[in-house]
C-alpha cells in the first residue's frame, strides 16, 4: 500500500535517512521502533512531504497501481489518504473539537472554500464529525475548546482529525506520547479498533504495546532500516538486542 | 563620470557605516531572542539628543559625547528591557510589533516635548569636517571618520563574538536558545547584556547620524524602516550579514539619489522586495 | 445533534446597527465625522479578514485602500461621476491587486512577511507619488467632483455621505459576517489557530490565504473608494504607512477576530482624534503609544476581548 524506495536525506553532514527502502502491505500494522535519534519521526516527514527527501521514491497504493507521490505537496498526499499524527499535539487551540474534527470534514470533500453558505447548513459534516467523536469516546468534549481538553483526550483528538480525512494508510507518531500507562487504555482501544482496511504504521518505545498492536516491526537505527520482521524475529534477532542494550524488554 | 561615482561610492559606504552602527544590535537581538523590537531606533533618538544636549547646552566637545551617548542608549534600552519587554518574549509577533510602536510613539512625543520638533544640530569640530583632497576627488573629512569608526566599532564586534567567551555565549543563544539554555547558560543575562550593546550602538548611531542627516523627533519613525531593511535583508543575528546589507544599501540610496532622483524610494523598497522574495531569511540569516 | 456554529443575530447586534441611525437624528453637525468612521470601520474589518481571522500580519493594507481611492478618482474625473460603479470597478482593481499580491505575500512568514506587506506598500505609495502626470503626486488628485449618489446630493452637512458610507460598510459587513460563519472561515481559523495542522487534514492552505488577502484587498479598496466619494479629493495619504499603521493601532484596540472589533476600534479612535485634534499633535501620539502599550500588556484582545472576559467572570 505504501512503498518507498532508496529515500535519502541529510541535513548538512548528518545523514538523517540511508537508502531507506520499505514495502507495507495494506490492512497490516506495522510498528517503527528505534532509540532516540533513529530517525523515525523524520522517516514519517519525509514520507508525507513535511521535509523533501533528497532522493529517492515514495508509492502510494497496490502494486501496478501505486502512484508515485514524491513529488506532491503534503496536503494533496492527505487527499490521497496517507495521514499522519503528531508526537506532540498539533492540534487548533481555539477551536472546539467538533469544529476541529468538522473542519477536516469539510476539508476532505472539498467544502471548505464555499464562503457562501453558513457552517449549520453543513450538518452532514457535523454529524459525521460527532459519530468519529464518539467513536472515540470524546463526545463529551465536543463543544469544549481544544486547550480546555485533558492531555489524553488532545491525544486522542490527534487520531480523530486523521480519521475524519478517511485515510487509507495512517502514520501515527507516539500516539501515546507523554500519557501514563494507567491513562492509556483507551488510547490503545482506539487504535486496535481501527478499521482492518487502514494500513498502519505507529511508532512507539514501550515494547509491550508494540507486541501487543503490530503484525510486523520495523527497526530504525541511525537513519538506516537495520531489520524487519515479525514479532518474533525481532525479540529473538541479536542485532536488535544489542541496540537495545539496557532497555526493558526483551522478550 | 568616475569622480562621480567614486564619490557615491565613498558616500554611500559611510552612509552605510552610519546604517549598520544603527541596525546592528536588532539584528543580534532579533536573532537570539526572536523578539521584534521596532523601538530600536528610539534608542538612537536617546543618543542623538543626549549629544546635542551635551554638546549645545553644556558646551562638551562633540568626540567626548560620543561615550555618552553610547551610555545613554544603553541605559534606556536596558531599563525597558528588564521593565517591559520580558515579559513579552513569548509573546506573538503582532504583541511585539504593537508595544515596542507604543515606545516609539511615546518617545517621539516626550521629545517633541522637550526639544520641539525643529531640526537639531551638534557639530563636530574643525578639523573632523575639513575635506581631504586626493588628486582631483574631494573626500569629506566626517564622512572618513565614519567609515573608520564604523570599520573600527565592526572589527571590534567580530573580535569580541568570535573571541571572547562573551561571545561565545552570544553566538550560541542565536543558534539554538533552547539548547544553550539545557547546557547551563544563563541566556537571559547574556540576552539583557546584548540588549545593552546594540541599544548603545544605536544611540551612538544616533550621534553621529546628526552631522549626515540631522535630528527629530521623528527619526525614530524614519529610519526604522532603512533599519528593518537592514536587518530583514543582512539576515537575523549576523554581524556580517548586517554589514554587508547596510553598505548595499548605503550605496544603493546614494547611487538612487544620485543618478534616479525621480525615482525616490522606490529603488530601495525594491531591492528590499526582490532581495527578501530571493532569500526570505536574509542574505545570511540563519533559520 | 450538535451545532458547529451559532448564526443567528444577537440582540446586541441588531441594537448596535440600529444605534448606528442616531447620528442623522442626535448629532447631525457630526455626519462628516460619521461618514468618515464608517470608512474607516469597513477598512479596519477588511484588516481583520487576514489579520484576526487568517494570521496574516500586514503592515501596508493601506496600499488596497489607496487603490481603491485613487482608481474611484480618477474614474470621476476622467470618465463619468456616478459613484456605484465607480465603486464596484475600485473594489474589483483592489481584489486585482490584492490577488497579483497574494501569491507572494503568503509564502512569508513572520518578520519576511511584515517586510514585505510594508515594501509593497511603500512601493505603491512612491510609485503614486513619482507618477504626478496620472495622480498629482504629493498635490493629490483634484478637479473632480463627486455630485450625488443615486439621486441624492453629497450635501455640505453630510448626510448623504454618512447614509452612503453607511450603507457600503453595512452590505461589505453582511458579507463578511457569511464569510466568517461559513466552512472557509472556519478553515481560516484553523490556518490561525495552528498553520501545520492544516496541511495534515488535507487543507490547501497557500489556496485559502490568497483568497482571504483578495478579499481584504476588495473591502479596503471599497472603503477608499467611499473615500472619494464622500469627499471628493484624493491625497497621497491614503497610501501612506501612516494609514496602515493607524488601521493596525484601531483593528487591535477594538479586537482582532471577533468582527466587530474593527467597527468599534474605528469609532473610538476617530471619535476621540476629533476630540483631540485641537490639542498639540504631540499629545495624541502620546496617548495613543500609551494605549498601545495598555493594550498589550493588560487587553491582549481589545476592548471587546476585554469586555468577553468580564462577561464570562460574571457568569
Amino acid at each position: 500500500m505504501l512503498s518507498t524506495k532508496n529515500v535519502n536525506k541529510k541535513f548538512g553532514s548528518l545523514v538523517v535517512a540511508e537508502d531507506i527502502s520499505l514495502s507495507l502491505p495494506a490492512g497490516v500494522r506495522y510498528a517503527l521502533i528505534g532509540p532516540n535519534g533513529a530517525g523515525k519521526t523524520t522517516l514519517i516527514n519525509l514520507i508525507t512531504g513535511l521535509v523533501a527527501a533528497d532522493s529517492g521514491q515514495i508509492l502510494l497504493g497496490e502494486g501496478e497501481n501505486a502512484a508515485n507521490i514524491t513529488a506532491l505537496k503534503p496536503y494533496q498526499r492527505v487527499k490521497r489518504g496517507l495521514v499522519r499524527t503528531f508526537q506532540i499535539n498539533t492540534l487548533f487551540p481555539h477551536l472546539s473539537a467538533l469544529e476541529s474534527v468538522t473542519l477536516a470534514v469539510l476539508e476532505r470533500d472539498g467544502h471548505a472554500h464555499n464562503w457562501w453558505r453558513g457552517l449549520p447548513s453543513f450538518s452532514s459534516a457535523a454529524d459525521e464529525a460527532f459519530a468519529i467523536l464518539k467513536s472515540l469516546k470524546l463526545e463529551q468534549t465536543a463543544q469544549k475548546e481544544t486547550r480546555e481538553l485533558a492531555y489524553g483526550q488532545q491525544r486522542l483528538l490527534e487520531i480523530a482529525l486523521a480519521l475524519a480525512t478517511r485515510p487509507r494508510v495512517l502514520l501515527l507518531d507516539e500516539p501515546a506520547a507523554g500519557v501514563p500507562k494507567g491513562e492509556s487504555a483507551e488510547l490503545f482501544a482506539a487504535v486496535e479498533g481501527l478499521s482492518r482496511e487502514l494500513t498502519v504504521l505507529f511508532i512507539e518505545h514501550d515494547m509491550e504495546v508494540v507486541f501487543r498492536f503490530a503484525s510486523r516491526i520495523l527497526v530504525m537505527v541511525g537513519g538506516r532500516i537495520l531489520v524487519e520482521g515479525s514479532p518474533q524475529d525481532i525479540a529473538r534477532d541479536e542485532r536488535v538486542r544489542e541496540v537495545y542494550l539496557g532497555a526493558a524488554h526483551a522478550a | 563620470m568616475l569622480s562621480s561615482a567614486v564619490g557615491v561610492l565613498f558616500d554611500g559606504f559611510a552612509y552605510g557605516m552610519l546604517l549598520f552602527l544603527l541596525s546592528v544590535g536588532l539584528s543580534v537581538t532579533l536573532g537570539m531572542m526572536n523578539f521584534v523590537n521596532l523601538a530600536h531606533c528610539s534608542f538612537a533618538m536617546v543618543g542623538g539628543y543626549a549629544t546635542v544636549t551635551l554638546v549645545n547646552r553644556f558646551g562638551w566637545p562633540f568626540l567626548a559625547t560620543l561615550p555618552m551617548a553610547f551610555v545613554a542608549g544603553a541605559v534606556i534600552s536596558l531599563a525597558l528591557e528588564r521593565t517591559l519587554f520580558k515579559r513579552l518574549y513569548r509573546a506573538t509577533d503582532l504583541d511585539q510589533c504593537l508595544l515596542t510602536i507604543g515606545i516609539v510613539f511615546i518617545s517621539i512625543a516626550a521629545f517633541a516635548w522637550f526639544y520641539t520638533t525643529e531640526q537639531q544640530s551638534a557639530r563636530p569640530p574643525e578639523w573632523l569636517r575639513a575635506s581631504i583632497q586626493v588628486g582631483n576627488l574631494n573626500f569629506a573629512g566626517y564622512r572618513l571618520f565614519l567609515i573608520v569608526f564604523g570599520l573600527a566599532t565592526t572589527f571590534l564586534l567580530f573580535f569580541f563574538i568570535e573571541k571572547t567567551r562573551f561571545g561565545a555565549q552570544v553566538r550560541a543563544a542565536v543558534d539554538n536558545q533552547r539548547m544553550a539554555r539545557g547546557l547551563g547558560l544563563d541566556v537571559d543575562r547574556a540576552f539583557m547584556l546584548t540588549f545593552a550593546l546594540g541599544g548603545g550602538l544605536a544611540g551612538l548611531g544616533g550621534a553621529l547620524a546628526i552631522e549626515v542627516v540631522g535630528l527629530d523627533p521623528t527619526f525614530a519613525l524614519a529610519y526604522l524602516v532603512y533599519v528593518l531593511i537592514v536587518v530583514a535583508v543582512g539576515g537575523l543575528g549576523s554581524i556580517g550579514g548586517s554589514f554587508a546589507a547596510a553598505v548595499v544599501l548605503g550605496i544603493s540610496d546614494m547611487a538612487g539619489k544620485y543618478y534616479f532622483p525621480w525615482l525616490g524610494a522606490f529603488l530601495i523598497y525594491l531591492v528590499m522586495v526582490g532581495l527578501l522574495m530571493w532569500r526570505p531569511l536574509g542574505l545570511f540569516g540563519k533559520r | 445533534m450538535a451545532s458547529v456554529s451559532d448564526t443567528r443575530w444577537r440582540p446586541l447586534e441588531i441594537a448596535f446597527w440600529l444605534c448606528t441611525l442616531l447620528p442623522f437624528a442626535l448629532a447631525p453637525n457630526y455626519l462628516s465625522l460619521a461618514s468618515q468612521v464608517a470608512i474607516t470601520a469597513l477598512f479596519a474589518l477588511s484588516l481583520d479578514l487576514i489579520l484576526g481571522y487568517a494570521g496574516i500580519v500586514s503592515l501596508g493594507h493601506a496600499a488596497f485602500f489607496g487603490m481603491g481611492a485613487y482608481t474611484a478618482g480618477l474614474i470621476a474625473k476622467h470618465y463619468w461621476t456616478e459613484p456605484i460603479s465607480a465603486l464596484l470597478i475600485a473594489g474589483f482593481i483592489s481584489g486585482v491587486l490584492g490577488y497579483a499580491l497574494s501569491h507572494v505575500i503568503v509564502r512569508f512568514r513572520h518578520l519576511a512577511l511584515i517586510m514585505l506587506t510594508m515594501g509593497f506598500g511603500l512601493l505603491l505609495a512612491e510609485a503614486a507619488n513619482s507618477a504626478h502626470d496620472l495622480t498629482g503626486g504629493a498635490d493629490g488628485l483634484q478637479g473632480f467632483r463627486v455630485p450625488d449618489v443615486l439621486g441624492f446630493k453629497f450635501d455640505m452637512f453630510g448626510r448623504t455621505a454618512y447614509a452612503y458610507s453607511l450603507a457600503v460598510l453595512f452590505v461589505c459587513f453582511l458579507v463578511c459576517r457569511r464569510i466568517i460563519h461559513s466552512p472557509f472561515g472556519l478553515a481560516l481559523r484553523g490556518i490561525r489557530e495552528n498553520a501545520t495542522r492544516m496541511p495534515a487534514i488535507g487543507a490547501p492552505s497557500l489556496s485559502h490565504l490568497r483568497k482571504a488577502y483578495t478579499m481584504a484587498a476588495v473591502f479596503a479598496g471599497l472603503a477608499g473608494a467611499a473615500l472619494t466619494h464622500t469627499t471628493s479629493t484624493v491625497s497621497l495619504d491614503v497610501l501612506s504607512f501612516g494609514r496602515s499603521a493607524d488601521v493596525l493601532v484601531i483593528l487591535i484596540l477594538g479586537g482582532a477576530g471577533r468582527l466587530y472589533g474593527g467597527i468599534i476600534g474605528a469609532v473610538i479612535y476617530m471619535v476621540a482624534r476629533d476630540q483631540f485634534s485641537g490639542v498639540n499633535p504631540q499629545y495624541w501620539y502620546f496617548w495613543i503609544g500609551l494605549l498601545l502599550v495598555a493594550v498589550v500588556m493588560f487587553l491582549p484582545n481589545g476592548i471587546l476581548g476585554g469586555l468577553s472576559a468580564l462577561h464570562k467572570k460574571r457568569q
